[in-house]
């Protein structure tokens, strides 16, 4: 079986995969990090987001194989190590930004993403961000304004 | 998804070998198609060449009146382009509606082209701006390489390494998305190049296809109001849950009509 050695949340990591295992199968069932989501499997609804070298990308349409000296983000590497919360993640904590909390990760993912390359996104921008991370719950509109108070806390 | 052997080549001369020598063997770029139709086991390859590992095959160059977009060049880096927001905006603008922005970040021009999805967006702009496919073995043109559904003028073994977009004066894209998949139910992109005015449409039909009434029309004059009266055929449109032949055809007179506004 092929080999995969990435890195992951700044820790290397190696394992021992099928060609087929998919990325988000290397990180929930041989890594254990399973703040990464499986939600639809069709890469729709954006619960499996992670960043593959800085972009973020659908754990479930990439495979392990593909991520060979990858350098990965998942959410469990989001946090401070002594587990204070990240600006984003304090936001949607802070405006109510999830219920179940099932898309959540994707969305503080994605978020991160976009924050990236729009320091200050407006309601709009955020709002076809989105498009490609499903919330059953919300209705989106406090996940919008945790994503806007989250890239405001990130410019302090 | 079956089971299958995996190989990350660093040439595309290393790529075609592999694929000549195994006609089971596929290739995979950004594998956002591909994955998907391995997952739900419509496909059955021996083995996957992944494309990821071959440099120089992703960049974007403008050289004069000509944009060349390597074929592993993501959606994202085309729709971020300050270069080609500048040369050709519409084809931006189509790169920067594509799926999502995940999505966006791993699928390339090279494989959207090479899929030919009836429901793909390049397609539509590889056709009306009148591209040249550039492969490993030689150069196609637009107007030669699309088929028919998933079908294309590519042999086995043979690679897209780049697309080059000849720059219009004028063009625009406009497509009316499946509100789930963000495929295209039709989508119009409409151009006025130094060949001529052409029109391509996508989603609508089998396959891309040339516009003709559309352009002639719009050659005598470029407005929206020029093809008011032009009825798409319904003969041969898709007709599935999303859309009725009929609801497709009058989409492309509706898409058409705006993309000639947004061109200006």
């Amino acid at each position: 079986m092929p080999q995969v050695s990435l890195t992951v949340n700044g820790k290397k990591a190696s394992a021992e995969v099928e060609s087929r295992t998919l990325l988000v199968q290397l990180l929930r069932e041989k890594l254990g990090l399973t703040g990464t989501h499986v939600g639809c499997d069709t890469s729709q609804c954006g619960a499996c987001v992670v960043h593959v070298n800085g972009k973020s990308i659908k754990s479930c349409t990439i495979l392990a194989v593909q991520c060979e000296g990858a350098e990965v983000l998942t959410i469990e590497g989001v946090a401070k190590p002594d587990g204070t919360l990240h600006p984003m993640q304090n936001a949607f904590r802070e405006n109510h930004g999830l219920q179940c909390g099932f898309c959540t990760p994707g969305m503080v993912m994605s978020a991160l993403d976009l924050v990236k390359n729009n320091p200050a996104p407006k309601d709009r921008e955020i709002r076809e961000w989105l498009e490609g991370n499903l919330c059953r719950c919300t209705g989106y509109h406090n996940i919008v304004k945790s994503i806007e108070a989250g890239a405001a806390a990130m410019r302090k | 998804m079956y089971d299958f052997t995996y190989a990350r080549v660093s040439s595309v001369a290393d790529a075609a070998k592999q694929l000549k020598g195994d006609d089971d063997a596929k290739a995979v770029a950004g594998g956002m198609t591909l994955i998907p139709t391995l997952k739900l086991r419509l496909a059955k390859p021996s083995a996957l060449v992944d494309l990821g590992g071959v440099k120089d095959l992703a960049g974007i160059k403008v050289d004069g009146k000509t944009v060349t977009i390597g074929a592993m060049t993501t959606h994202g880096a085309v729709a971020a382009s300050a270069e080609v927001k500048k040369a050709i905006p519409a084809l931006a603008h189509l790169a920067a509606h594509i799926g999502d922005p995940a999505v966006r970040n791993r699928g390339t021009i090279g494989g959207s082209v090479a899929n030919n999805d009836p429901a793909a967006d390049y397609p539509a702009g590889v056709l009306a701006l009148g591209a040249t496919i550039v492969t490993n073995e030689r150069q196609i043109a637009a107007d030669d390489f699309f088929k028919g559904m998933f079908e294309t003028a590519l042999k086995p073994g043979e690679l897209i390494t780049a697309i080059s977009f000849p720059v219009p004066e004028k063009a625009a894209y406009m497509k009316f998305p499946n509100p789930a998949s963000r495929y295209a139910m039709v989508g119009v992109f409409v151009a006025k190049t130094a060949g001529g005015v052409r029109v391509a449409v996508t989603g609508a039909a089998p396959s891309v296809f040339r516009q003709k009434d559309m352009e002639a029309a719009l050659t005598k004059k470029w407005a929206p109001d020029a093809i008011e009266g032009i009825k798409q055929k319904q003969d041969g449109l898709n007709s599935d849950i999303h859309a009725s032949a009929e609801y497709r055809a009058h989409l492309v007179g509706v898409m058409a009509k705006r993309a000639v506004q947004a061109a200006g």
